[in-house]
């Protein structure tokens, strides 16, 4: 396997959020850096799922969505007008919160469904599937049922299987919302090692509402909050090490320690 | 706590009913279900008793055969043309139905806003609301004729394929099958659109908007997420359409020029049939034995539509071995 190493960084600037005449975000400033991954943490409603979604305009299919600001991809500005949203989604990855593979397909199709969908040719499919698979970690358990539907496996299965899913596209970041969220711990821990294995080629952003995990797999961190009645917005935002053990505002500081959320 | 070394005892346990409201609840609902089993059975009962005398004297010709002949001496009743021509009309209402009917629950569903979707729906609904005998009207008095300029102009463009040929373009293209067909079509929209749109709506959101974040288009995300996913429940709604356009009798009547000609499949050849539209035209004037005939057609196209649904299950079962997973 000869996978290069990305340098593409993916950057967030000054993004605000609507849903109608709602704001949920204000001014949110981040810098994902390749082969890191950077957690979203935050109590529930504070905007870091719809943030995670303004990455690969996944945002804009929701009715009276609205947004300002940027969001660089290489220096590119993914909203400027003759950019392709589809381009943007094949280049950042997504993996949902629930697993959610598509029941009337194989598992050998699951990973070459994005192929299809985004009207790309298939070249060395069985090749494309074994790597996608090995890279989630999910290889030597389905490699004998390649033809089996998809939602025969398990719920970690299917999480992982999710993950291959994105991988055969080859993207340069991935999105992750809550991915472990519906998964048992055992699952849970083999989806935390297929992230860091994962980190080594591409950017990495995940939410997630579990503290410990953040401060497993992630190397920087970004705590979200929305006060009452006020958008969303990022509080501090720093190395996991230092927003876990050393966070400079009280609000981060009583969250990262369970006094609410 | 030591453990007992003595055998278990097994207990009984109360499965049934527990309180006398409960048993009284289930008295008066299996009383009711078992109603609607005996009415069924009644009529069908019904049916074959009248109809025997006929399929028996009639033999396989009720159904193969192409001759009515009330007044001659044995009496000839053969359905032939009308179960025929039943089917075809309900085969081109489904053909003309389904891309109309998937298309308006694929608008309602994920395109249009709220207030726009429920304008919609209420509309479909409406339509499903229309009495058959004014939609007949309509047929007649309005439809027919732009219809039937349709028919023209498939017949002089692609006349080469038997479907749009006639005998006799002097005849005009009023009063075919294809006319017969769009009515049919406006008639079971509304079922297979309202089917289609309740399984549009309980899909998975998260699946579409997975295939969205595969780099997705909305036309191969429908064509390859959405419709596999939602397929089963389609041709659901679809085979209750059949089962109505199979039975419609007055619409039919009034659009369609009933022959005993058979009609194959010259869909604007200005003549076709329909069983139930034929017991209608008949049942007035007939004789008590050709009523027993036409009591025989009602069993016939009975028959028909169990099989017409039947093999339609089967089909739908066979295209979707991933729900056997579930």
């Amino acid at each position: 396997m000869n996978l290069v190493k990305t340098t593409s960084t993916l950057s967030a600037e000054n993004i605000s959020v609507w849903f109608g005449e709602r704001q949920v975000l204000e001014n949110v400033n981040l810098v994902f850096p390749a082969n890191k991954v950077t957690a979203l943490i935050g109590p529930s409603g504070c905007g870091k799922s719809t943030f995670l979604r303004t990455l690969n305009r996944m945002h804009e299919l929701i009715p009276g969505a609205g947004l300002a600001g940027s969001v660089y991809l290489n220096g590119e500005d993914i909203y400027a007008d003759g950019m392709d949203a589809v381009s943007v989604r094949i280049k950042v990855g997504m993996v949902f919160q629930k697993p959610n593979p598509f029941p009337t397909m194989s598992i050998r199709d699951n990973i070459l469904s994005g192929l299809k969908l985004s009207g790309r040719k298939i070249e060395n499919a069985e090749e494309l599937v074994e790597t996608s698979l090995r890279r989630a970690s999910i290889w030597n358990e389905v490699k004998d049922r390649l033809g089996d539907q998809a939602i025969s496996l398990s719920g970690g299965q299917q999480q992982r299987l999710c993950i291959a899913r994105s991988l055969a596209m080859n993207p340069e970041v991935l999105l992750m919302d809550e991915p472990c969220s519906a998964l048992d711990p055992g699952s849970t821990r083999r989806i935390e090692e297929t992230i860091s294995e994962l980190s080594e080629t591409m950017a990495i952003v995940i939410v997630t509402h579990n503290m410990q995990q953040a401060q497993r797999v992630s190397d920087q961190t970004a705590f979200f909050l929305a006060d009452e009645n006020t958008p969303g917005g990022v509080v501090e935002f720093g190395s996991t090490e230092q927003i876990f053990n050393g966070p400079i505002d009280p609000r981060t500081n009583d969250y990262v320690n369970g006094h609410f959320g | 706590m030591s453990q007992s070394q003595t055998k278990p005892q097994r207990r009984k346990l109360s499965a049934g009913p527990l309180s006398r409201g409960d048993k009284w609840f289930f008295r008066t609902t299996s009383a009711a279900a078992h109603f609607a089993f005996v009415l069924v059975a009644l009529v069908l009962g019904f049916l074959l008793f009248q109809a025997w005398p006929v399929l028996q004297s009639q033999g396989v010709n009720f159904v193969l055969g192409s001759t009515w002949d009330p007044d001659s001496d044995p009496m000839v009743l053969q359905l032939g043309p009308m179960l025929w021509g039943s089917l075809l009309i309900a085969v081109l209402g489904i053909l003309i139905a389904t891309p109309m009917a998937i298309s308006m629950a694929y608008l309602i569903v994920f395109m249009l806003p709220k207030r726009w979707a429920s304008v919609a729906t209420t509309l479909i609904d409406l339509l499903a609301a229309l009495p058959s005998v004014v939609l007949g009207l309509w047929g007649l008095l309005v439809f027919t004729p732009i219809a039937a300029g349709w028919a023209e102009i498939l017949n002089k463009y692609l006349g080469f394929i038997p479907l749009f040929q006639v005998t006799d373009p002097e005849n005009g293209f009023m009063r075919s099958p294809f006319i017969a067909g769009w009515i049919v079509a406006v008639m079971i929209v509304p079922i297979i659109t309202s089917v289609t749109r309740e399984i549009f709506s309980q899909l998975d959101r998260d699946l579409i908007n997975g295939a969205l974040a595969l780099g997705g288009s909305r036309l191969s995300t429908f064509r390859r997420v959405i419709m596999p996913t939602a397929s089963s429940g389609v041709v659901g709604g679809v085979l209750l359409g059949l089962g109505r356009a199979v039975g419609e009798t007055v619409a039919i009547f009034y659009v369609l020029n009933l022959s005993m000609e058979i009609n194959w499949m010259n869909l604007v050849e200005p003549h076709g049939g329909a069983v139930a539209s034929w017991i209608l035209a008949r049942f007035g004037e007939a004789s008590p034995l050709e009523k027993q005939g036409l009591m025989a057609a009602g069993l016939v196209l009975f028959i028909l539509t169990l099989i017409v649904n039947y093999i339609a299950n089967v089909i739908v079962n066979r295209a979707q071995p991933w729900r056997k997973n579930q």
